[in-house]
């Protein structure tokens, strides 16, 4: 239960209740200024966020996203290697039927890596210099519609 | 207004206790004239556009310096002649006057092949030293056939996994000749070993082999977070390079002491400042532990910093941090040698200030950097290519980079005299602000018994990750202004987001590099090879210095994922804690 305190906050942000979040650190860059700024902004505006820290496979994604029940996975990367793991994460995410979780995420993406990645089912990609608002935004939008397609 | 509380402060300090170089006469005129100014300048009702004006650093910007701010500096004291202690004006005598700064842009991708490409295509259009920038995959000691290196092969720097590669890489490159930086830490010792003895195969003698590793260990869990050992094996690892460099390497800087990262993590100037400080504290009292006269080793230590758009604030840093250093390595360390005083550094400037939005404003950023690294003295500088914040730089714009080096140094006429800024009331006055505001950290990091200590408190991290998010916060409340990404938003043109960018087809990049190291292992005589790994573990487990074994399991093609694999299981491997 939440405190009478955050219920308020809740309240004021439209949550009705408290969504979780996993952000992760995926591939081996050590980037992970951007990754904490996010996962600091989501719990100041109310979700509960697990962050994993840094260097993270495919497989310990979506393990986490799954073992901490989230209704949304928010990936890091800025080692170039989206192209690589990204897809795995989706893959895998099939495989152990969980694909009703969506993905978003962000880092250094060049534009048309945008492109592919949201064609095979990335919900959305931030690129460097998008709002915290509207990253909070689109990801209280994708946990509202998972929990409603879960009721 | 607060500030004119200062200026009062600062008349009453004077008045008791005289310090400076101004009489006391001018002085207290000079006060009675700033008065009437701001009595005049409130009468005639100017105001500010801002409530305050503050650097990164948060430090308060006052409307106009006058000699008051600076009244109690003893000229000689604090600021001196170049060359001369405390440095604050440059560790030269004549700086730019008899060297240009070396212009070593930091490159690397793809294969070794493609990246030597990329070093001659630069040396060939004017650049006077190399740094390599290697892919995760080497940065945390893996060959590319690890499972971890999917994906990651040749995409963020170039892949280097032995001998052979690193053979490759430098052909038809001079290495007695050009110096030679290497971003790499953890695997330091290994790669400064494939880096010799490549030099040593073609001729060149120990003492032409120049340039840096950077093997700055602490700073890596901090920012950069490329670490591999915990703190303590990491500490050693970094120091036993510092040792066997300075035994047989004259001319190597076995270390680069790091703020970049720090800054680029989420540091303001003044933390970048005092925890690169403090790692070279750390540094400096672990050599001395095991024997080492401090003029004996201090000469060859480098550091590196960041350039950021701040200019005045930058600069300040630069000169703040010789005066520093040498005050440390005088008062505290005992050093004898001018040249142990000196703070020596590379100056890349910032990436984190670069944006994907209109990218190509960030030729002009970039240049504001650069000229505050050139302001600040740095030995060499790093000038980003403008579409670091969407990829690594194609050709075009790894040669835009290169030439705005070039312009400042040749055209703008900014290298014509030593530290042009120094005397500016407001630069010597922000030069004393930061030092102060660096002491404190510095104190309070000796008062947790050092950097080693402190980072293993998390206290570092915890201050930078704060700072980040102010920042990040400063920009989405529009206190910080960004241009054309918070503020004067326009229209984005087709050719501003669809530059041509750098690809890299890692699948065929990782293919090559494994076929590489399949050949190198089918070619090497095995046996010696598990002989020197062998004797590699039994010297890290009696704790003896590993930079020779390492070096024998090299020139034996033993590779870079083996050599730091013996290290992992002697080590151990760190975990950092989550803090956000």
């Amino acid at each position: 239960m939440e405190t009478r305190e955050e219920v308020q906050i809740l309240g004021a942000i439209g949550l009705r209740r408290r969504y979780r979040v996993l952000v992760a650190k995926l591939g081996l860059d050590g980037h992970d200024r951007g990754a904490k700024i996010v996962a600091r902004a989501l719990k100041d505006a109310g979700f509960e966020v697990i962050y994993t820290g840094i260097k993270q496979t495919p497989e310990m994604v979506v393990r986490s996203a799954i073992q901490e029940d989230v209704d949304v996975i928010g990936i890091s990367i800025l080692s170039g290697a989206h192209m690589a793991l990204v897809p795995e994460v989706l893959r895998l995410l099939k495989e152990y039927k969980a694909d009703d979780i969506p993905v978003v995420v962000g880092g250094i993406i060049p534009w048309d890596d945008a492109i592919k990645l949201k064609s095979m089912g990335v919900s959305e990609v931030f690129f460097p210099d998008t709002p915290l608002s509207h990253i909070i935004e689109k990801i209280k939008e994708l946990a509202e519609k998972r929990r409603k397609g879960l009721e | 207004m607060k500030s004119f509380k200062l200026y009062l402060t600062v008349v009453i300090f004077i008045k008791g206790r005289y310090l400076g170089d101004y009489s006391e006469d001018f002085i207290q005129a000079l006060a009675r004239a700033l008065k009437e100014w701001h009595d005049e300048m409130v009468r005639a009702g100017y105001k500010d556009r801002l409530n305050m004006f503050l650097t990164d650093s948060g430090i308060e910007i006052k409307t106009v310096y006058t000699p008051l701010d600076i009244a109690s500096t003893s000229y000689f004291e604090k600021i001196g002649l170049p060359g001369q202690y405390p440095f604050t004006r440059g560790i030269h005598y004549n700086m730019y006057r008899g060297k240009i700064w070396t212009i070593r842009q930091f490159s690397g991708f793809g294969t070794p092949e493609d990246t030597n490409k990329r070093l001659k295509y630069l040396v060939e259009h004017g650049e006077t030293g190399l740094s390599i920038a290697f892919d995760e995959v080497t940065l945390l000691g893996l060959d590319p056939d690890h499972p971890l290196a999917i994906g990651e092969v040749g995409v963020e720097g170039v892949s280097v996994a032995s001998l052979w590669d690193m053979d490759v890489l430098f052909k038809d490159i001079d290495m007695g000749k050009i110096t030679t930086n290497m971003t790499i830490n953890p695997p330091a010792p290994v790669m400064l070993s494939f880096y010799v003895a490549v030099a040593r195969s073609r001729g060149v003698p120990d003492h032409m082999i120049g340039g840096t590793t950077q093997n700055d260990q602490l700073k890596e869990f901090i920012g950069q977070k490329t670490y591999v050992f915990p703190p303590r094996p990491a500490l050693k690892i970094g120091v036993d390079v510092i040792e066997w460099s300075i035994k047989n390497l004259p001319k190597w800087n076995p270390i680069s002491i790091s703020g970049y990262h720090i800054y680029e993590a989420g540091a303001t100037p003044v933390q970048e400042l005092a925890f690169t400080l403090a790692d070279g504290i750390e540094y400096v009292r672990e050599m001395i532990r095991r024997g080492y006269d401090v003029d004996s080793f201090a000469p060859r230590l480098s550091f590196f910093f960041v350039a950021g758009i701040n200019i005045f604030e930058h600069v300040a840093k630069f000169r703040a941090a010789r005066r520093m250093w040498a005050k440390i390595m005088r008062d505290w360390f005992g050093a004898k040698k001018a040249r142990s005083m000196w703070l020596r550094f590379h100056a890349q400037t910032s990436g984190v200030e670069l944006r994907a939005i209109e990218p190509y404003n960030n030729i002009i950023r970039v240049t504001l950097q650069a000229l505050a690294a050139i302001l600040g003295g740095a030995q060499s500088l790093h000038t980003n290519a403008f579409d670091e914040a969407l990829a690594l730089p194609t050709e075009f714009s790894a040669k835009l980079a290169l030439r705005t080096q070039q312009i400042i140094a040749y055209e703008s006429g900014v290298a014509d005299t030593v530290d042009p800024l120094a005397g500016s009331y407001y630069i010597e006055w922000l030069t004393d602000k930061i030092e102060e505001e660096a002491w404190k950290i510095i104190d309070r990091i000796e008062n947790m018994g050092g950097m080693l200590e402190a980072i293993e408190k998390g206290y570092p991290q915890r201050e930078i990750t704060e700072s980040a998010y102010r920042r990040q916060r400063e920009i989405e409340e529009m206190r910080r202004i960004i241009v054309g990404v918070n503020a004067f938003k326009g229209e984005i043109l087709e050719n501003e987001v669809k530059i041509p960018l750098l690809e890299i087809d890692e699948p065929s990049v990782r293919a090559h590099q494994i076929a590489r190291l399949r050949k190198l292992k089918s070619s090497r005589d095995q046996a010696k090879v598990n002989t020197t790994l062998t004797e590699l573990e039994r010297a890290s487990s009696r704790g003896e210095n590993i930079v020779p074994y390492i070096y024998n399991a090299a020139i034996s093609l033993a590779t870079l994922g083996e050599i730091m694999g013996v290290l992992r299981n002697v080590y151990g491997e760190w975990s950092e804690p989550i803090i956000y």
